[in-house]
């Protein structure tokens, strides 16, 4: 694997961005706005209510902030492989010398500069705004992080695959496949009020699940779950290397039956 | 002009089959490129030049047969090879909102160019479009983009070069100034160049050896002038009409009419 090559490749939609501010919008706009309805709705149920809510607006920020980072991570290799369709730049690249390894490191740095400035701009606007403090959960933010960041490139592998299998008209899986999952995965509830229960075994079985499980006991009780951790640790070790598997075999089944010119030059 | 060396073969393609759905798109084709030529395939649309010429890419897998490049199997060596090579098309793009320096520079450090802003000067130089490093890819006329995927495809000085209909949609002009441009390239570089065109004048004008293709095979090949005298035609692009027409042509030299299936 060369760096040289993965620098190379990042530099250009480190170009592409800077050259088109309006992917940076959308990068900050549609995160923002979704912070900001979630934010006075929680503050306005809030108002009206008595009980544990000042709690569950830390929840409900800290996981709209967290799921963000699933959904950036996804899109840095998604959107990435459709950047390349879109300007018809792909078969350059695949008639280059890059190895589709190093292809899917520069999505997955780009996935990484993607989820700090969509993290930073959030984290920034939920601080100013609800006076929220995303390192309330301390240097337990640094594991979720990376496990989060880790299902996301898994979700990005997958997508492209199945981008692959199925051509253009499947892109709009690139913003779909993580919605897939976003209702086992517990980001706004309880695992406990997932029904029927025996969906809460499909929940478990994702890593995702247990980092949300894990912010929120680390925000109720101040202690972090080691078991949690090593769970989505575990998990997304299995999910990143079956959805590498599922984006290989998709990409050499696409060169077998010289599908990869046909899209690339649509 | 460097005379073709026909010692050293630096792309080869051993009974090459391509099916899709059980069509033969390429049907045992083979073919010996050298270093110093320049080797046109034509054929009309769905003779297989293009399968070939992915095949030859490693963006299409073939059925059977075998392909190899500087004396190494293509997909075991891929990318030693492909940084020897290059490619460009009239079919695809570089990004289009980026600039023009910024998509070379990019592809300069994808192939590991040394000194790559004077590597990518040069070539803007060579194509007589340096007032355009500054430019927008997206706004370029199609002569222009031409040119400006010429120069990524020469930034690592390529021992082989694929060139896929490099002056389709080009006026007289550009096109003539292309076709210069490919022959000075091979005369500087001494690299094998691979040709399609659907233009005659720059078969002729270019290559030093044809292919014909229809249904996937090889019809007919040799120098343009002697595929002309040889088929008893006026011209190159009568030669194509026929093949593409009826699939066969006369060989006046063997008297032997070939019969594509």
């Amino acid at each position: 694997m060369s760096l040289a090559v993965i620098q190379a490749l990042v530099l250009r939609y480190l170009f592409l961005y800077t050259r088109s501010p309006m992917r940076l919008v959308e990068l900050i706009f549609w995160p923002v706005v979704e912070l900001v309805i979630w934010g006075y709705l929680t503050l306005f149920i809030q108002e009206n209510t008595t009980g544990d809510f000042p709690r569950i607006i830390v929840f409900l920020l800290g996981a709209m902030i967290l799921w963000d980072v699933i959904f950036r991570a996804q899109q840095g290799v998604a959107i990435s492989f459709l950047e390349d369709v879109w300007t018809r730049n792909l078969l350059n690249v695949f008639v280059a010398p890059v190895r589709t390894v190093e292809y899917l490191a520069a999505t997955f740095c780009v996935g990484f500069l993607r989820i700090l400035v969509t993290i930073t701009v959030l984290g920034l606007v939920a601080g100013f705004m609800y006076s929220f403090n995303i390192f309330t959960l301390g240097w337990a933010l640094l594991p979720f992080f990376m496990n989060l960041m880790v299902s996301g490139w898994a979700l990005g592998m997958i997508s492209t695959a199945l981008i692959l299998r199925w051509g253009q008209a499947a892109e709009s899986l690139a913003w779909a496949v993580p919605f897939f999952i976003q209702p086992f995965i517990a980001v706004f509830y309880p695992v406990s009020a997932i029904k029927p229960e025996w969906v809460q075994t499909i929940s478990w079985a994702l890593p995702p699940t247990h980092v949300f499980e894990g912010m929120r006991e680390v925000l109720k009780t101040g202690v972090f779950a080691w078991d949690k951790f090593f769970w989505a640790a575990g998990l997304n070790l299995i999910f990143l290397t079956a959805a590498g598997m599922v984006f290989f075999y998709m990409l050499t089944l696409t060169r077998r039956r010289g599908l990869l010119t046909k899209f690339a030059t649509q | 002009m460097p005379t073709p060396d026909p010692r050293e073969v630096i792309l080869e393609a051993r009974d090459l089959t391509r099916e899709f759905d059980g069509v033969k798109a390429l049907d045992a084709f083979n073919l010996k490129l050298h270093r110093g030529q320049v080797l046109g395939l034509l054929g009309a649309n769905g003779a297989g030049k293009t399968t070939a010429m992915n095949c030859m890419l490693g963006l299409t897998l073939p059925t059977s047969g075998a392909l190899f490049a500087f004396g190494k199997e293509l997909q075991a060596h891929r990318i030693e090879i492909l940084r020897r090579a290059n490619f460009s098309s009239a079919y695809t793009a570089l990004p289009a909102n980026l600039l023009v320096w910024q998509n070379l520079l990019v592809f300069a450090k994808i192939y590991r160019v040394p000194k790559p802003k004077e590597r990518i000067a040069e070539l803007l130089e060579m194509m007589e479009i340096s007032h355009l490093h500054k430019r927008v890819t997206g706004q370029l006329s199609a002569g222009e983009s031409t040119r400006v995927n010429l120069c990524k495809a020469l930034l690592n000085k390529p021992e082989l070069l694929l060139l896929d209909e490099p002056t389709a949609s080009l006026d007289p002009d550009i096109a003539d100034k292309v076709r210069k441009i490919v022959l000075r390239i091979r005369s500087e570089l001494n690299c094998g160049i691979l040709y399609t065109s659907h233009n005659m004048k720059d078969i002729e004008e270019v290559c030093d050896h044809l292919m014909f293709l229809h249904k996937g095979k090889v019809v007919m090949e040799g120098t343009p002038k002697d595929i002309v005298e040889r088929s008893s035609s006026s011209t190159l692009e009568d030669v194509f009409i026929k093949i593409a027409r009826d699939g066969e042509i006369v060989d006046e030299t063997t008297k032997k009419e070939e019969v594509a299936p």
